[in-house]
């Protein structure tokens, strides 16, 4: 009895926590399913969780990096860096488990440079990754002189357009990564030591958690989820593009802050943040169905998360 | 009467707060008189900060009356408060660290010249406010350049810069030295000349007695009774605002300190330029060794370096073995424990959870092979330590920033015990703290010393660090002036010692 109890207590925080954003996935599902009736269907929503997949993935990372306190804006530039770098390791002949052995590791360095500097230098990581987000952009370009590279690698495709039981393998590699996450974040020393240095960083130096090294750590976490992305997206795409993956960044910051995470620090999960970027998906799917031009596009995508984060701050601040 | 000295400036009668459900103040009284220094004494949580926020036009009573100068009073906001001529001086330091002690002073009534701030006229109006309090400021420094209790002196010149009728003053010393502390009660002497009423709130004992004319203690939100200074002892008032009798503020050693035992710490020449010069001490398992020193005298500092936040040269020994300890971490591995003098800004995550901060230090402990947490076992310690310090903490999961003062101290200090450590730096264990809860705090520190922690106790309560050490170093600008200890544990030889009058 007490254990039923128990899982109902849960329910209800959980209710509490993210009932503002599920209801608002839910409004947003039902508008669009009365503008067009074919946005009602399971192969729509497959196509939802396809094309949020590459802003879910970047958005894991991000969840980590907001957490802290800091921001990662260089995320959109590592997703195509990824991307080139997959196309170059197969132009030099290698096979893919290199090759993504590779790309990953270059996630990691660049995340590494932009922990370094932020945690080492002492720079604001806003200006840090500013400047790394143009140095990682204009690197895409080095190997092509600008122009896209082709990829043929069957493997590396298959990613982006095979299924793997039914499901587009893309799926699989998000919900293993949230999993992953989730777990990393919620149930792990590791997790904990983010939530209490976001929450207070000086508490938590004097408590001898070692703030710097988790800092770097979590910005190589952010900078391999993005690589993870720059993988789906060129696989989708067959090829890298040096326009890869362009402002991501802003729908991945978008989807953490949707999903609760807080900018000041300390605050958020990972099931927000994924919640988060199902909105952000719904909204360009819908829109889309819809034909509305891109650029009302962007105009409504930003209203609808000015209002989404205002309905929740109140509804933080009524609970006070 | 026509004596100004006698007459009612505010009256408060029968006035209650509700937040919800919960009764912050049950039918509040209190009767001020022109020129003279009322203290408002009571635990912390007694209602003594609602109180004073209704006066202040932060919150309205849910019933009762107020009156000022004979008038109804009814502040609609704080400012509304200022102009009817209520001046309050909040113990939460409120200034812009960016701005300069004049901007702060006069924040949101600077002089004007066609629109635009008039600096010179502002510089000026400021100096002339700072020279009539007698504070040693400059005004166009910034005031994040200042150390902790010239903020507070800002604080009070801010507070005092309006033409009030009445100040309320919460806590104001909490962070001063003695000498320091001196300027604010002449500050008080002149304010108490020219007819002006003083509400004063404070935890220290010695100096309620000292500066007051009345004291009304209140309890658990409602008011118990009001005395003359004259005709009231210390114990008297701490019985009635406890509501139980306390025989003794300090509780007695229970064992023997043995002196031939090994110093479990040996410090020598510790040196860090600028700050601190050639320290030496060494405390043994057992023993509490007392710290005192004026504010920027250096011991809060050499802690630091000792708990490796900073360099420096010098030897430290720790069970023998020389150590350098280039972080916190490695000092806490080793077993050493600080709980540091600003709780809310270096001890406490105030938005996370009690269970959260309390199992913070020790965290590896409560870590499993593959990195996951054992939260159950983690839960089962965190309770075990809000049991044996007594926290009142609704649960585990409660938000820390939402416990009292005593209480967030004691999470702090139970933060450390987790970590089971051989030495615990205590650096102004029982400051913003109740007196309930300061004697609860010293009985913890009693029973950790006769278990064997060697305890080094930072105060700048005398009485505290007299009453409590085995031995006293008294540090005197950067340096260690003396090394006391039995018959010369005096008040008159520590002071004599820290203020550099004795050599």
């Amino acid at each position: 009895m007490t254990q039923q109890s128990e899982t109902q207590a849960a329910f209800m925080r959980a209710l509490k926590q993210y009932g503002g954003i599920l209801l608002s996935l839910v409004m947003l599902c039902v508008i669009f399913s009365f503008l067009n009736p074919r946005f009602m269907s399971v192969v729509n929503f497959m196509n939802i969780l396809q094309q949020v997949a590459v802003v879910a993935i970047a958005a894991f990372g991000m969840t980590w990096v907001i957490l802290l306190g800091e921001i990662d804006l260089s995320v959109g530039s590592i997703i195509a860096v990824a991307g080139m770098v997959g196309a170059q390791c197969f132009a030099f002949g290698l096979g893919f488990a290199p090759a993504i052995v590779i790309t990953l590791l270059a996630g990691a360095l660049m995340g590494m440079l932009n922990g370094v500097l932020t945690a080492k230098l002492l720079l604001p990581s806003f200006i840090v990754t500013v400047a790394t987000m143009g140095i990682y952009r204009g690197m895409v370009s080095l190997p092509t002189n600008g122009a896209p590279a082709m990829i043929e690698n069957a493997t590396w495709t298959a990613i982006g357009t095979e299924s793997f039981l039914g499901l587009p393998i893309i799926i699989w590699v998000v919900a293993v990564l949230f999993v992953v996450n989730h777990i990393l974040l919620s149930k792990t020393s590791f997790g904990r030591r983010a939530y209490l240095t976001g929450g207070n960083r000086e508490a938590a130096v004097y408590s001898g958690i070692k703030v710097d090294r988790l800092k770097i750590t979590i910005f190589m976490i952010s900078g391999v989820m993005a690589a993870i992305s720059g993988v789906l997206l060129s696989s989708r795409l067959f090829s890298a593009q040096t326009n890869a993956g362009m402002s991501y960044e802003l729908d991945a910051i978008a989807a953490a802050v949707l999903g609760g995470t807080s900018l000041a620090g300390g605050v958020g999960t990972m099931v927000g943040t994924l919640i988060g970027a199902l909105i952000i998906g719904v909204m360009n799917n819908g829109m889309n169905m819809l034909s509305v031009p891109y650029f009302y596009q962007l105009i409504v995508k930003g209203l609808v998360i000015l209002i989404a984060v205002w309905l929740d701050v109140r509804a933080k601040q009524a609970k006070r | 009467m026509h004596g100004s000295t006698t007459d009612t400036i505010l009256e408060i009668s029968d006035v209650t707060k509700s937040f919800g459900q919960v009764a912050a103040l049950k039918s509040m009284r209190l009767k001020v008189r022109r020129g003279r220094v009322h203290t408002l004494l009571g635990e912390n949580g007694a209602g003594k900060s609602t109180l004073m926020k209704i006066l202040a036009g932060v919150h309205e009573a849910t019933s009762g009356v107020i009156t000022l100068d004979g008038r109804p009073y009814r502040p609609a906001d704080p400012q509304d408060a200022a102009a009817l001529g209520l001046a309050i001086v909040f113990q939460e330091l409120s200034l812009c660290s960016n701005l300069t002690v004049a901007e702060n002073i006069l924040a949101t009534r600077e002089p004007r010249r066609f629109g635009f701030i008039n600096d010179k006229a502002l510089v000026a109006k400021a100096r002339a406010i700072v020279a009539d309090l007698g504070l040693p400021i400059d005004v166009s420094e910034k005031i994040g350049n200042l150390s902790i209790a010239q903020r507070q002196l800002v604080e009070i010149a801010k507070g005092l810069s309006h033409e009030a009728k009445v100040v309320i003053l919460d806590e104001p010393t909490s962070s001063l030295s003695d000498s320091e502390a001196e300027i604010l009660f002449e500050i008080i002497t002149r304010l108490k000349q020219r007819g002006v009423a003083v509400i004063y709130i404070s935890h220290r004992m010695e100096e309620i007695m000292r500066l007051s004319d009345d004291i009304t203690v209140i309890r658990d939100g409602e008011y118990v009774s009001t005395h003359d200074r004259d005709d009231v002892t210390i114990e008297a008032l701490i019985a009635l605002m406890v509501g139980r009798r306390m025989d003794e503020i300090y509780p007695p050693r229970t064992h023997e300190q043995s002196a031939k035992t090994a110093p479990v710490l040996s410090i020598d020449s510790l040196t860090r330029d600028g700050e601190f010069d050639d320290i030496s001490f060494d405390v043994r398992p057992g023993e509490i060794l007392g710290f005192f020193g004026l504010v920027g005298s250096g011991r809060s500092e050499v802690m630091n370096a000792l708990f490796g936040m900073k360099a420096a040269t010098g030897t430290v020994r720790f069970e023998g073995q020389p150590v350098r300890f280039r972080s916190p971490a490695e000092a806490i591995s080793r077993g050493i424990g600080f709980v540091t003098e600003n709780r809310k800004e270096e001890g406490l995550v105030l938005s996370h959870s009690v269970g959260w901060n309390i199992s913070m230090a020790a965290l590896a402990d409560f870590t499993g092979p593959l990195g996951f947490t054992r939260s159950r076992a983690e839960r089962e310690a965190a309770a075990v330590e809000v049991g044996r310090l007594a926290i009142k903490t609704h649960s585990l999961d409660t938000p820390s920033g939402s416990l009292s003062g005593g209480n967030q101290q004691k999470i702090v200090l139970a933060k450390w015990l987790l970590t089971r450590p051989k030495v615990l730096i205590l650096d102004e264990p029982t400051r913003g703290v109740d007196v309930g809860a300061k004697f609860e705090i010293y009985k913890i520190i009693r029973q950790l010393a006769a278990e064997g922690t060697a305890i080094l106790l930072i105060s700048s309560e005398l009485p505290e660090v007299l009453g409590m050490s085995d031995r006293v170093v008294v540090m005197h600008e950067g340096g260690i002036g003396a090394t006391l200890s039995g018959a010369d544990l005096s008040p008159e030889t520590i002071m004599a010692h820290a203020t550099g009058f004795q050599s």
